[in-house]
């Protein structure tokens, strides 16, 4: 999408802005994008690498703490995708396809968690999970525990991604339509064998992306993290906390640590441009491809046979 | 098998999409819904095949009443007005389709795909995919994919509607012919008059989620059974005329109409048409309707005449015979008299409030 943008605003401003207006706004894009973005991506990589390749894999993995926050993230973030996908299938099914009260309410309040601030996001949890909230008593009662533990984090994870693939998918699933689902039904398919055979290798390469996209903003969730983990060493710190957390320390071994670790969710966030940016491709392919089979198949005139009266 | 679909009735929301309908299809007989949009055809399709719910009524499948079963459960070949072809798969798969979710063996799918294959010509690309094929390939595709079911009963949406005339008018021929190859009960929906009288034994005229007429083409083409009927199956002129003692009085026209003797004045609307009007430079025996010529169109297999009556402001089309229209010859500007061959009139329905009466 922003390529087609661009190309759109090259050709009205070739034809109507003067040179030099041009020149500068390229100028001022290209220098907003280098200083804030370009400079400090570049600066991670080299403060993580300024002591050698040793120390950064010793900075990595001679920590104890810093290998249980890379094995944390690496478990909430699976656990939360998981849980969004069988969200967000369900949610766009059930937009796409079915028309009922509150249907409108539900799509708006998909987006909530991205208006939300991600700390008023952990907040809300600990008012319901925490001992003090309202669900606390219950919890000791059965000795669960949610806030400052595994369960907390992957709620609080959870919310703040639900939006990624329920979003991603309904504007697939709407311009596909039901007759797919709707033939394979009357040619003896079943709920699941349609789902199967038909609904999900048509929505696979929206799903795809909406998957990549959760998967970056689970594994480098803070905020709302932040505020249910309590930030326990070896216990509730995920990847950010334990880079935030290092860097605090001031100490020269635990920069070099938080930078390592940084580099790492920086990588993390360089694979998932480039796999969002070929995902892409095939997505508007999938939805190019829902176009194109609407319009061949374009509704019939109405009748031409209306007699011609006197 | 035989379909009978008894005082069904659908409703969406406030809208009566069928409103008590019965219709009944004999074994093997090739019936058309037949109707404009919105009059409930492919509803009542849907019905048939349990893709919808009736709210009231029953559904018979020869003496089996499947009402309460599903679309799979009935087992029915369903071709949808725009294909619905699995985009993602091949037209071998397609067509695989609904053999592979019923467990069939690997061997017995090839063997029976490709026998299907091969009686609509498609076997050489079978391993393309519907965006790779012409309208009227993706339709046999459709057709092949319901058929391969081995359905009871074949139902199709508008099968030909998305495609161009002539691709159509081979498809309608071709549909015809597997018909009667195969003999399995199909309904078909149209808004298309002519394909429903070509292909069809049996056609049902809908309108507003009612039948308006039901019978084999010839019976509906010649006998309207109503003033939709008549309006719907072709280009007609409409006079508003009166009854009285037995005639007809539509401007200066009087015809025999012995159906209606009373005395009392009826206003009715007459349809006349336009191939069973005649022009003539002479006025004719029961009084005709002065007009002057106002088009003349040759072009095609018959002279297409446009007259208007400028004494009752009226235009009336006229279709000649190529001989006729030689012998004739009339030119824009001629005065000529029409006079109808054959009339039908419908009294209009009560609540359709007054008509004017020239």
């Amino acid at each position: 999408m922003p390529d087609s943008q661009l190309i759109a605003a090259r050709h009205v401003s070739t034809r109507v802005d003067h040179p030099a207006v041009r020149w500068m706004l390229i100028v001022l894009a290209v220098l907003v994008v280098g200083v804030l973005i370009i400079v400090p991506v570049i600066n991670v990589f080299a403060q993580a690498f300024s002591a050698g390749w040793t120390t950064y894999w010793t900075s990595l993995l001679a920590d104890a703490d810093t290998r249980h926050s890379i094995l944390l993230t690496l478990i909430v973030a699976p656990i939360s995708v998981a849980a969004n996908v069988v969200f967000g299938v369900a949610a766009a099914w059930a937009i796409a396809r079915f028309r009922f009260p509150g249907r409108t309410l539900l799509t708006t309040l998909i987006d909530l968690p991205f208006a939300i601030s991600p700390v008023v996001a952990g907040l809300l949890i600990v008012l319901i999970f925490g001992l003090q909230g309202y669900l606390g008593p219950w919890l000791r009662e059965h000795d669960i525990k949610v806030i400052f533990a595994l369960p907390g984090l992957i709620l609080a994870t959870t919310f703040v991604t639900l939006p990624f693939v329920a979003r991603e998918l309904i504007p697939v699933m709407e311009a596909i339509g039901p007759e797919e689902e709707v033939a394979a039904v009357s040619l003896g398919a079943n709920a699941w064998q349609t789902f199967w055979h038909v609904t999900l290798p048509n929505i696979k390469w929206g799903l795809l992306y909406g998957v990549v996209l959760c998967n970056a903003r689970a594994m480098g969730e803070f905020g709302a993290v932040y505020v249910v983990s309590g930030r326990i060493d070896g216990l509730t710190c995920t990847m950010p906390l334990r880079v935030e957390k290092l860097f605090q320390q001031l100490r020269h071994d635990d920069m070099a640590g938080s930078f390592a670790l940084a580099s790492i969710l920086t990588l993390l966030a360089l694979v998932t441009l480039a796999a969002k940016v070929s995902l892409e491709r095939k997505t508007r392919g999938e939805l190019a491809e829902a176009a194109a089979t609407k319009i061949v198949g374009a509704e019939p005139l109405v009748a031409e046979t209306v007699g011609t009266s006197a | 098998m035989s379909i009978k679909v008894d005082n069904v009735t659908k409703r969406f929301g406030d809208f009566v999409a069928l409103d008590n309908v019965c219709v009944e299809a004999g074994g093997g007989a090739l019936l058309a819904l037949l109707g404009p949009s919105g009059s409930g055809k492919t509803t009542l399709l849907r019905v048939i095949a349990g893709l919808e719910a009736a709210d009231a009524g029953t559904i018979y499948y020869k003496d089996e009443n499947v009402t309460s079963q599903t679309a799979r459960e009935r087992n029915v070949g369903f071709v949808f007005q725009h294909y619905a072809l699995f985009r993602h798969m091949t037209v071998f798969e397609n067509v695989a389709f609904g053999l592979r979710v019923r467990g069939w063996s690997r061997e017995r799918i090839r063997a029976r795909v490709s026998e299907l294959l091969k009686l609509v010509r498609l076997d050489s690309i079978e391993h393309r995919y519907p965006s790779q094929l012409s309208g009227g390939q993706r339709q046999r595709v459709a057709l092949v994919r319901a058929l391969a079911i081995e359905p009871k009963v074949l139902l199709l949406d508008e099968p030909f509607g998305a495609l161009d005339a002539k691709v159509r008018q081979e498809l309608r021929q071709w549909l015809r012919r597997l018909h009667d190859e195969l003999h399995v009960t199909s309904i078909f929906v149209t808004h298309d008059q002519e394909e429903a009288f070509e292909v069809a034994d049996q056609v049902v005229v809908m309108h507003d989620g009612r039948i308006e007429q039901d019978g084999t083409p010839h019976d509906v083409f010649e006998h309207p059974a109503n003033a939709f009927v008549m309006d719907f199956l072709g280009n007609v002129n409409v006079f508003h005329g009166r009854l009285q003692n037995g005639h007809a009085h539509v401007g200066g026209l009087e015809l025999e109409y012995p159906d209606y003797p009373h005395s009392e004045a009826l206003q009715a609307k007459v349809y006349v048409r336009p191939h069973e009007l005649d022009l003539d430079y002479a006025r004719g025996a029961n009084g005709s309707l002065k007009a002057r010529v106002e088009r003349v169109n040759p072009a095609g297999s018959v002279a297409k005449v446009f007259v208007l009556s400028e004494e009752f402001g009226i235009g009336v089309h006229v279709e000649l015979s190529l001989e006729r229209y030689a012998e004739l010859n009339p030119r824009p500007g001629d005065t000529v008299y029409v006079s109808p061959r054959r009339v039908r009139v419908f009294v209009p329905a009560a609540e359709e409030g007054p008509e004017y009466v020239i």
